[in-house]
């Protein structure tokens, strides 16, 4: 309560003329009762303000702050660029990770199905670990629909559609032979993809003979020409009209390799064991998706799919099979299985760059902090003077989040230039095809959304930490601002090298691992090795000729054939036996057949035994096994013996003749797959080549290419390095490295701006101190020290804090690869070197111009 | 006709205040009527009526200066508005038109 003055002067002469006339006692009983019955509602409330109220945000008022504000950015230029500079670097960054994310979220999207659109998968238990795999036999698909009903008859199913792995074929137009990716499928496909029809309808599918083309394909195909009812053939056996053309798949989409679709009925009917395997529940080769009706979830009919393979075969009885769906929205980011639950995957990417995005953008926002903050002791006079003339806290709050906004506005301008510049090559690092979104309103939403929250969170400080000041404290000078807001901007600077810090351990450790991986002896030699699939008919009849030619030609050393890539191994087998095997072993062997000359082609090393030979007969029933096949099997003396493979419908005895070093033909992060191999009966899909070194290469492979025209014309030449397919195998790794080293960067920089600034700024306050210290006998290194010391001890904290938490995160990540490199204590002591050498270099510009300062010259002013 | 209506005590202290001329403040407003009346008035009484008629627009208030005799404190000083003055008149009037309205005998009995 506020007696206003002049009352309070009226009852005190009130009662100084009662002590005269009434007495002391009196006087002061009466003063007691005034002052407790003034004490009344319609005088205590506030007394309306003299002067009149501006309004917050009055025209005049708005174009002083505008004003006031440009000329501030404009006078320090240096400070200008450093906040617009450091804010849109980290807003570019947040922008860009946020279109990634986006990007990643939307992937499979476009199809129209896309929340009723599964795989079915199967889990089996192989010695007590449970796999999930696609692979599904053909009945399968069937029994879907007639057990559960489709949604015409209440059943959960709309579409069931059965399918083979996308995979590359032979194409060939008259003359032209193309190779391309693509699937056989069932007729219901064009429908559960939703494929946007150009020409033709989605039921180009139901007749054998006919093929769906998208866009693209068609135009390499057939040009301008109208491709309906054109025909082409595919590997040269299956002979096919053009009944479609479909826009291309989105990149976004499980399916954008998918160039053409054909019908499933065709590949069955031209190949001998797929028409096989249509009652073959042992015949696990097949894809089978799903698309179900509007009414019913995955949840509910996964569970009551679960047990369809139960019981179907002897052999699966042991495995426990379970059936069971996998969602379309969970393809992408849900890849990883564990134990037969999805779990993981890219998602976490997701999380980690959007983490990473958020910490840049942090790092931005505190330089802004930081310098705003420092330079508020310059501002300071205006403040008072602002308050003096009758400013309210309210009004200076609004002008500083004001100034903040305009300065986060430009720097948005400036990152929404860097996002469109830098966009390809993010794209090539990335491996996306983003646009930047200029037309999409969401964007702009968004990103004005996102520039007033920086603006806020960056101007609060300043903001309210200005608006505090007294206006008597501030023109008197008296105001100690150092001291006040030094911990909070030390706190801010720590929390810098932190970032910065964990962020380049990481980059580090990334690096490492995907050296340790690259180093690892690989069981051949991948240079000069070519690898081609061979979608021919007949290719054993031509197979002499085409490697004796090939040899003769001087191009190529070897040829073989394999029913695997030596970059995968796509067959994986049970039913394997040998004496003494112990009864409860489930075997899982990758199965790759090859020919005769596949282990002379490739390199491989022998630990025991010999390579296979054309002169030895015997060698047809030979099997050649992998180091952890021998473990695997835990025999010693394995040469010679004899192993027996029961499959459906045969059933073979090998003898032993070798043992190799173990080959990375999966992932170089995994122990090898136990593996055996044999020699084929039926002709490789798979032809590799050793190139002659004496050659240069681009001659070989015109060479080669001439010679397959010549002797297997039905074949394109569609060659692939094997080391570059090999090198494929570290490319998410290596992505993430190249990521998390130019967010690093990045961070450094932004935090260096601000280290810069700070530290130029600091200078600039004790300009006369220095020049005191200087005529007094400081030397320039005596300077040095002592400007660069708060920083080095601030990044010292920041290591300390970083080095935890790195190590949490970068062990849980390896924890992932069992072959992974060991995290040792150098890779932290360099980052800390590192991040120290960095701010040292930073601080010491500012710090040695501001100690080789003539202190004449600072001394002289004021 | 529509008029602000003027109690009874705010009448006293419009025409002390009236009385009192350029002297009217709040010390003086109290002394004047407790002498006049001869009954106590609270100051706070005092006080609350001379706001009121000034939010009513029957006063007007000024800062004096400070003088020596009141130890450098302020008076808020106040004086009746042209409003006031009106207001003054028509109580005034009432009165009169009421007392000439009285019948003679009545006014015998009052001992007038």
């Amino acid at each position: 309560m506020s007696l206003k003055k002049w009352r309070e002067d009226d009852l005190n002469e009130l009662f100084s003329e009662r002590l005269k006339s009434v007495g002391l006692r009196q006087a002061r009983w009466r003063y007691t009762k005034d002052v407790l019955s003034l004490m009344r509602p319609s005088l205590i409330k506030r007394q309306p303000r003299d002067n009149p109220r501006l309004s917050l945000f009055s025209t005049d008022m708005l174009s002083n702050y505008i004003k006031i504000a440009w000329r501030n950015l404009i006078r320090n230029k240096g400070y200008s660029f450093i906040n617009i500079g450091g804010l849109a670097v980290g807003m570019t960054i947040a922008i860009l990770i946020g279109l990634w994310i986006y990007d990643e979220l939307s992937f499979n999207k476009s199809f129209q199905h896309y929340d009723r659109i599964a795989q079915v998968m199967r889990n089996r238990t192989v010695n007590g670990e449970t796999d999930t795999r696609m692979g599904l036999p053909i009945p399968l698909a069937q029994s879907l629909k007639t057990s559960y009903g489709d949604s015409r008859n209440g059943g959960p199913f709309k579409r069931v559609v059965l399918s083979w792995w996308t995979s590359l074929h032979t194409i060939s137009v008259s003359d032209q032979v193309f190779s391309k990716s693509g699937k056989f499928m069932t007729p219901e496909a064009p429908e559960m993809l939703s494929l946007t029809m150009r020409r033709g309808s989605r039921a180009g599918l139901t007749e054998p003979a006919s093929i769906l083309l998208s866009a693209s394909l068609a135009k390499t195909l057939f040009g301008e020409e109208n491709p309906l009812h054109k025909t082409l053939t595919i590997d040269n056996t299956m002979t096919v009209n053009v009944t479609g053309v479909y826009d291309d798949l989105p990149a976004g989409s499980s399916f954008a390799d998918v160039q053409f679709i054909a019908p499933w009925d065709l590949y069955a009917a031209s190949t001998d064991w797929v028409n096989e395997a249509k009652d073959d529940w042992t015949n696990t080769s097949f894809e089978v998706f799903i698309e179900l009706a509007p009414s019913v979830s995955f949840a509910d009919v996964s569970a009551t799919i679960r047990n369809l393979l139960v019981g179907k075969t002897s052999a699966d009885v042991a495995r426990k099979p379970e059936v069971l769906l996998y969602p379309m929205s969970r393809w992408h980011l849900y890849s990883d299985w564990k134990n037969g639950v999805n779990e993981g995957g890219r998602i976490q990417f997701v999380w980690l760059f959007g983490l990473i995005g958020l910490f840049v953008l942090l790092l931005a926002c505190i330089n802004f902090m930081n310098l705003s903050t420092a330079r508020s002791v310059n501002r300071a006079k205006e403040v008072g003077i602002r308050k003096a003339i009758g400013s309210r806290r309210q009004e200076l709050v609004a002008q500083f989040f004001g100034e903040s906004l305009l300065v986060v506005t430009l720097a948005f301008g400036v990152a929404i230039g860097l996002v469109f510049l830098s966009m390809p090559f993010f794209n090539q690092i990335a491996d996306k095809q983003m646009v930047t979104p200029f037309t999409n309103p969401l964007f702009w939403v968004l990103g004005a959304g996102f520039a007033l929250l920086t603006g806020l969170i960056a101007g609060s400080y300043p903001a309210l930490y200005l608006s505090s000041f007294r206006p008597v404290a501030v023109l008197k000078g008296a105001i100690q601002t150092s001291k006040s807001i030094a911990t909070p901007r030390r706190l801010l600077v720590v929390l810098q090298f932190t970032v910065s810090i964990t962020l380049i351990i990481g980059t580090l450790i990334v690096y490492r691992q995907i050296q340790f991986a690259r180093n690892r002896p690989i069981g051949y030699n991948r240079n000069g090795l070519i690898s081609m699939v061979l979608n021919v008919p007949h290719y054993e009849k031509h197979r002499e000729t085409v490697r004796n030619e090939l040899i003769r030609s001087g191009a190529v050393l070897e040829v073989a054939e394999s029913a695997s890539p030596l970059t995968e191994v796509q067959s994986t087998n049970g039913g394997f036996d040998w004496a003494g095997k112990d009864p409860t072993l489930q075997i899982n062997f990758g199965t790759i057949g090859i020919s005769h000359e596949f282990g002379k082609t490739v390199g491989w090393t022998f630990k025991q035994g010999r390579d296979f030979s054309r002169q030895l007969a015997s060698d047809s029933l030979g099997i050649v096994l992998n180091e952890s096949a021998v473990a695997f099997m835990g025999m010693k003396d394995v040469l010679g013996k004899t192993i027996s493979w029961n499959g459906n419908g045969f059933n073979v005895s090998f003898h032993v003749i070798g043992v190799i070093r173990d080959m990375v033909m999966d992932s170089p992060y995994e122990p090898a797959q136990p593996s055996v191999f044999f020699i084929s009966p039926k002709h490789g899909q798979f032809l590799t080549m050793r190139l002659n070194p004496t050659q240069s290469p681009q001659d070989a492979l015109a060479t080669i290419g001439d010679v397959l025209k010549e002797h297997l014309p039905a074949a394109p030449f569609n060659y692939t390095f094997v080391d570059d397919e090999y090198d494929q195998k570290f490319r998410t790794e290596e992505r993430i490295g190249t990521l998390a080293f130019i967010f690093a960067t990045l961070a450094i920089f932004i935090s260096c701006l601000g280290i810069f600034g700070l530290a130029s700024f600091m200078a600039e306050q004790r300009t006369r101190e220095i020049g005191v210290r200087k005529v007094l006998g400081a030397s320039v290194l005596n300077l040095w020290g002592l400007l660069s010391k708060d920083f080095v001890f601030l990044a010292l904290i920041g290591f300390g804090m970083a080095t935890p938490i790195a190590w949490y995160f970068l062990h849980n990540w390896l924890q992932e690869y069992t072959y992974r490199t060991d995290i040792s204590w150098w890779v932290f002591a360099v980052s800390g070197a590192g991040a120290l050498l960095v701010t040292l270099l930073t601080v010491s510009f500012q710090s040695i111009k501001a100690a080789l300062m003539n202190p004449v010259k600072s001394l002289r002013s004021e | 006709m529509k008029r602000t209506f003027l109690g009874e005590f705010e009448e006293v202290v419009l025409l002390t205040v009236a009385v009192l001329g350029e002297e009217a403040y709040g010390v003086t407003v109290t002394q004047e009527i407790e002498q006049r009346t001869g009954r106590g008035v609270g100051f706070s009484t005092v006080h609350t009526t001379l706001q009121r008629l000034e939010e009513k627009g029957f006063l007007s208030s000024e800062m004096g200066g400070a003088t020596a005799e009141r130890g450098g404190r302020r008076k808020r000083f106040f004086t009746v508005t042209a409003l006031g003055r009106k207001a003054l008149q028509e109580v005034k009037q009432i009165r009169e038109e009421l007392w000439a309205a009285m019948p003679p005998q009545t006014l015998q009995l009052m001992g007038g």
